[in-house]
């Protein structure tokens, strides 16, 4: 395992993805720098999550190269476990641990994989519960928590674990519209304090406002790529804009008079 | 004359009420009372079984039932990972187990483990006595029921719980240890106090294995009692005596159920 800071935290080559006949990733390369924000967009069945899930190798992929932080992901010898735990992943649906308080969340990892003493785990936990701001909640089980307090726990979670990248898939999706300002905000901070973000959402005026670089997939492949402003704002392919438009007007979607290309 | 929707109701409850009471009546004027008190209900037989059905044979039955709810336990656990194991003849061997002690009546084993091994293997002997024949005869074939609740247990704790647990860099191992297996614990415990409570009955088979005075339990003991008397009245005592332990039982797993239900 080597590290260079020439090297970027991602870097995906020629990434390739089936499930069964069906392939979901048709060659993608894809580099993400040291303390950048990308959002990741694009319509369902796009194969985004797929893409995140490949970066810490929940997914197999079926061909192809991926590096974080110099180290080869997709060496079969690679020692995954080491290396998961500099990678941060917060879920759609949250999967915190319900058997376990939110203090023991936060702690049990650190204890049982970086074997930090209980007091140390628990100072690095009531740091990021500050961090997130439920410092208040430490004694309360993920069932007593709103979406959003658990999504923000999440976070907390994998921050303890010190990691030098954060992937999110979705994190706001599963939330009623009311909380999802509490969970951007939290990760808005993240990004502001260097950390470098793989991000896949729907959350639009996040990406244009957070992120250094959105990446818009469709049909398992990178149709653009660039600053927000450019992709969001002013995006050169048609799939880019049918998209766009459908997310950020939906109610006008059949005055296009578009064919469904987008769907899947 | 054609009666109301809810006059009709009433009849036919009134109806159902008088029932109940004509069966009652007649069970307590038709019954020989006397009769059935001298056959069930001596007092000075009642007494003189104490204290030693709660001393001797209700200790006995519990430790029974204990020791062969702790091997299977532990030996179901064992199985059911077996099941799940990636590892194919773990699998087989853990299936081919299961599907024979299922099929096997466990007074057959309970002879098998007290008389067969002994006379095989003359020169060993079970450690524990007839406790130890009595929780490992009851005990191989719980451990096959059990092996299939606890498998289907750790089945039902969603995917997103061992991926959130293999992020954080925790090994497949021991994410099943402190994650998916406490968590499966949680859901299988109605179905393992059922098996609880059938073992603390199949103790009663410990006759076959020859007790003495000291490893009596309460149904051999019953039968003795009813043998010297000769009379009805010590089953009565026994039977009333199992339901020491199943009721208070019944109570502790609803207990356990509402505390784990927070916890989820």
């Amino acid at each position: 395992m080597t590290t260079s800071p020439s090297q970027p935290a991602v870097e995906i080559r020629d990434l390739h993805k089936s499930f069964g006949p069906l392939e979901v990733l048709k060659g993608i390369d894809f580099e993400v720098g040291h303390g950048e924000v990308v959002c990741v967009i694009g319509p369902s069945g796009s194969g985004k999550s797929t893409l995140l899930r490949c970066v810490n190798l929940l997914e197999e992929p079926t061909a192809g190269k991926i590096w974080v932080n110099g180290t080869e992901m997709t060496d079969p010898d690679v020692e995954i476990d080491a290396v998961r735990r500099g990678i941060g992943m917060v879920f759609q649906s949250f999967n915190l641990f319900p058997h376990l308080t939110v203090l023991d969340n936060l702690t049990i990892a650190q204890r049982r994989v970086l074997r930090r003493g209980r007091a140390e785990a628990e100072r690095v936990a009531r740091a990021n519960l500050d961090r997130v701001g439920l410092s208040d909640k430490a004694g309360a089980f993920p069932a007593q928590l709103s979406g959003g307090q658990q999504q923000r726990v999440a976070i907390a979670r994998s921050l303890s674990m010190d990691p030098q990248l954060m992937l999110f898939d979705e994190p706001t999706s599963a939330l009623d519209p009311e909380l999802v300002g509490d969970v951007l905000t939290v990760m808005r901070k993240l990004a502001e304090d260097g950390m470098t973000m793989m991000v896949v959402t729907h959350e639009m005026a996040f990406a244009r406002d957070v992120a250094d670089r959105v990446v818009f997939m469709d049909g398992g492949v990178v149709v653009e790529q660039g600053p927000p402003e450019e992709v969001l704002g002013a995006p050169r392919h048609e799939r880019t804009r049918s998209f766009l438009s459908r997310v950020l007007d939906p109610t006008h979607v059949a005055q296009l008079g578009r064919p469904d290309e987008t769907a899947g | 004359m054609k009666l109301r929707r809810r006059q009709r109701e009433r009849l036919s409850l009134w109806l159902q009420y008088l029932a109940f009471v004509a069966v009652i009546a007649v069970v307590i004027f038709a019954a020989d009372w006397g009769r059935l008190r001298e056959a069930f209900f001596r007092v000075d037989i009642i007494e003189s079984m104490f204290p030693t059905i709660i001393t001797v044979a209700l200790r006995n039955t519990i430790l029974y039932t204990l020791g062969a709810f702790a091997f299977g336990l532990v030996f179901g656990t064992v199985l059911a990972l077996m099941r799940l194991s990636r590892v194919a003849p773990y699998r087989w061997v853990a299936t081919a187990y299961i599907e024979l002690f299922r099929g096997l009546p466990a007074l057959l084993v309970l002879f098998l483990v007290g008389y067969g091994i002994p006379i095989a293997f003359p020169e060993r002997e079970i450690p524990g006595g007839v406790f130890g024949s009595i929780a490992i005869g009851l005990g191989l074939t719980a451990a096959a029921y059990m092996a299939e609740t606890i498998r289907a247990g750790i089945q039902a704790v969603p995917k997103g719980q061992m991926e959130a647990a293999r992020t954080l860099g925790m090994s497949h191992f021991t994410a099943m240890r402190t994650i998916v297996i406490p968590q499966a614990f949680r859901i299988v415990i109605p179905p393992l106090t059922n098996e609880l409570i059938l073992l603390t009955k199949d103790s009663s088979l410990a006759y076959v294995l020859g007790v003495t005075a000291q490893t009596i339990e309460v149904t051999k003991f019953g039968r003795d009692t009813l043998n010297d008397r000769v009379n009805a009245t010590p089953l009565l005592v026994a039977g009333l005596t199992y339901l020491i332990i199943t009721l208070p039982l019944s109570q502790v797993v609803r207990r356990l159920e509402l505390r784990y239900a927070k916890a989820r």
